[in-house]
């Protein structure tokens, strides 16, 4: 029976007219963060666990930048790029994955839980089942990954002898947004992609963790086609590639154009868009294991 | 049965498990490739810039990469592999029950891992690798002996890691919840197996240390020999050496273990 004073999705006094997207996404993302809140307390009970994996967290990317600075203990240039120029790379690329990692990360469990059915628990609540998929298992020890993007960006600004203009500041914000978005989208269409693949799910992770690992590297490095499949393709040179080579003052991969730089923010946009259609495609799909 | 014949069993039924989930495994070696291929160009630039480094041409460097996304799930580099399950049955209590069989623990899971080892080793080493050869051009020696002396130092490895993660598991008498300490060893394991780096490449003090530890046994060793890199019996000596001692320690802890501890679970 529904009081006059209930906020929920379903609240009878609400007309279905009046149920618009935009109400549906504010309650997606109050009941995100009622779960989110929920296994943050659960966490917390082990709080020594919880700074134990935090620090692993943080230290195991630690050991990926580890690896980049012996590199360059031995070389001075990598693909004709500077070790604070990396940095600079690397840093944003981290930050904007861990950030996404830490609000969408558990996306990858899904696989599992269509696997063994539990996704029906999450289909018969009120709530968008995008986000108690996305508030899974929410991991705050994955700040630990974020912390370290931070640190690695806030050394990289230091040391870089950057030509400061307002547009350039801007672009780091727009940057770190625009490419959590694009990695967002990744996770999402990986998670559609469970639905059809179940066991396959580790697929998922050569373009999430696989894409920021390619991204921390300066384009120079790969091979033409593969830059040409992460721009045209699958949008990772969005991320940060193209954006911080026009604050780098780099060339272009490709030879593209100089507005490309600030086409990131529209290129998330898209992935966002087409990753929520694959999703609900993915969902669509969705029978349950009959056991 | 006899008791060779018990442990052969064993580890074939880990082999069996593990080759129960085929999509798994292909998307598995799909990843594997993936991060190969990153790796591949990043070593290409790294070899450009400075040939010859760490004593590795570029053809050298690249089959490294490539024996290194071959090994990475076999070796169970960053864990992964039975520990997790060793782990998880001191925690609930059920490790009473695998004390009281008339099996010696650790061969027990060492026969196990070695089975899991020989799935992926045929599943997920064998077509990254394939791959890597097709697309680079890989310095992999055409003498089948080089080929025969690398699966020796892989499996001398696989004993030097299970000894690693067997004496990890046991912390979870004393910690209970050994996940950290799993997972510590697993950046060791990343760092010192020389998956991020060949650790011929690691500077002065650093790199020597890092080739003196057990987990060099895991890839730069077990790639030396197939790159020509290595004296083979030398290095047999060390991944035995390590392994005898770490096993030896893993029986230790054992006894401290289920002399001291009582067991959770009521």
């Amino acid at each position: 029976m529904a009081s006059p004073t209930t906020t929920g999705p379903y609240d009878s006094s609400t007309p279905d007219h009046l149920y618009t997207p935009y109400r549906r996404l504010r309650e997606g993302l109050r009941a995100y963060r009622m779960i989110a809140a929920m296994w943050i307390r659960s966490t917390m009970a082990y709080r020594l666990s919880f700074a134990m994996t935090t620090f692993g967290n943080f230290a195991g990317t630690v050991l990926d930048f580890v690896a980049i600075m012996l590199m360059f203990s031995q070389v001075d240039r990598l693909g004709g790029y500077t070790l604070p120029e990396v940095a600079f790379l690397y840093g944003l690329t981290s930050t904007a994955f861990g950030l996404v990692d830490l609000a969408v990360g558990s996306m990858e469990r899904l696989g599992r839980r269509v696997r063994d059915g539990t996704l029906d628990t999450l289909l018969v609540r009120p709530v968008p089942v995008l986000a108690q998929v996305a508030a899974d298992r929410f991991a705050l020890r994955r700040l630990g990954r974020v912390t370290q993007g931070l640190l690695v960006l806030g050394y990289a600004v230091a040391v870089l002898d950057i030509a400061w203009t307002p547009l350039k500041v801007l672009m780091v914000p727009v940057m770190l947004l625009s490419g959590g978005l694009i990695f967002g989208a990744v996770f999402v269409a990986g998670g559609a992609f469970q639905f059809v693949a179940q066991d396959a799910s580790e697929v998922q992770n050569a373009f999430t963790y696989g894409g920021t690992t390619l991204t921390q590297y300066p384009p120079t490095v790969f091979a033409k086609e593969l830059v040409r499949g992460v721009t045209f393709v699958l949008p990772l040179a969005f991320v940060n590639w193209l954006p911080a080579l026009y604050v780098l003052e780099r060339p272009y991969p490709l030879d593209l154009p100089g507005w490309t730089a600030f086409a990131s923010p529209l290129v998330a946009a898209g992935c966002c868009a087409l990753a929520g259609l694959a999703w609900r495609a993915g969902l669509r799909t969705y029978r349950s294991t009959g056991s | 049965m006899g008791t060779g014949r018990l442990y052969a069993a064993v580890a074939a039924g880990g082999f069996r498990r593990y080759a129960t989930y085929r999509a798994a495994t292909a998307a598995g070696v799909f990843t594997n490739t993936v991060f190969g291929l990153i790796l591949a160009y990043t070593y290409i630039a790294l070899w450009n810039e400075k040939p010859q480094l760490g004593g590795y041409d570029q053809a050298q460097a690249l089959t490294y990469v490539w024996i290194g996304q071959a090994l990475l799930i076999v070796m169970s580099v960053m864990g992964g592999g039975f520990e997790d399950e060793l782990i998880e049955r001191i925690r609930t209590g059920d490790i009473a029950v695998d004390l009281y069989r008339p099996v010696d623990l650790q061969l027990w899971w060492l026969s196990g891992d070695l089975g899991r080892a020989a799935f992926q080793l045929l599943g997920r080493g064998v077509a990254p690798l394939a791959f890597g050869a097709l697309v680079f051009e890989l310095a992999l020696p055409g003498d089948p002996f080089t080929w025969l002396l690398f699966l020796v130092a892989v499996l001398l490895g696989l004993v030097v890691g299970f000894a690693i993660r067997f004496l990890v598991a046991l912390c979870a008498f004393w910690l209970l919840d050994g996940m950290g300490a799993a997972q510590l060893a697993g950046l060791c394991g990343i760092f010192f197996s020389g998956m991020l780096l060949p650790l011929n490449v690691f500077p002065g003090a650093l790199g020597e240390v890092a080739r003196a530890l057990p987990w060099s046994s895991l890839l730069q060793r077990p790639a030396d020999v197939l790159l020509g890199q290595a004296d083979p019996l030398g290095t047999f000596a060390f991944q035995g050496a390590w392994a005898a001692a770490l096993l030896a320690a893993g029986r230790l802890l054992q006894a401290a273990a289920t002399r001291r501890v009582v067991v959770q679970g009521g």
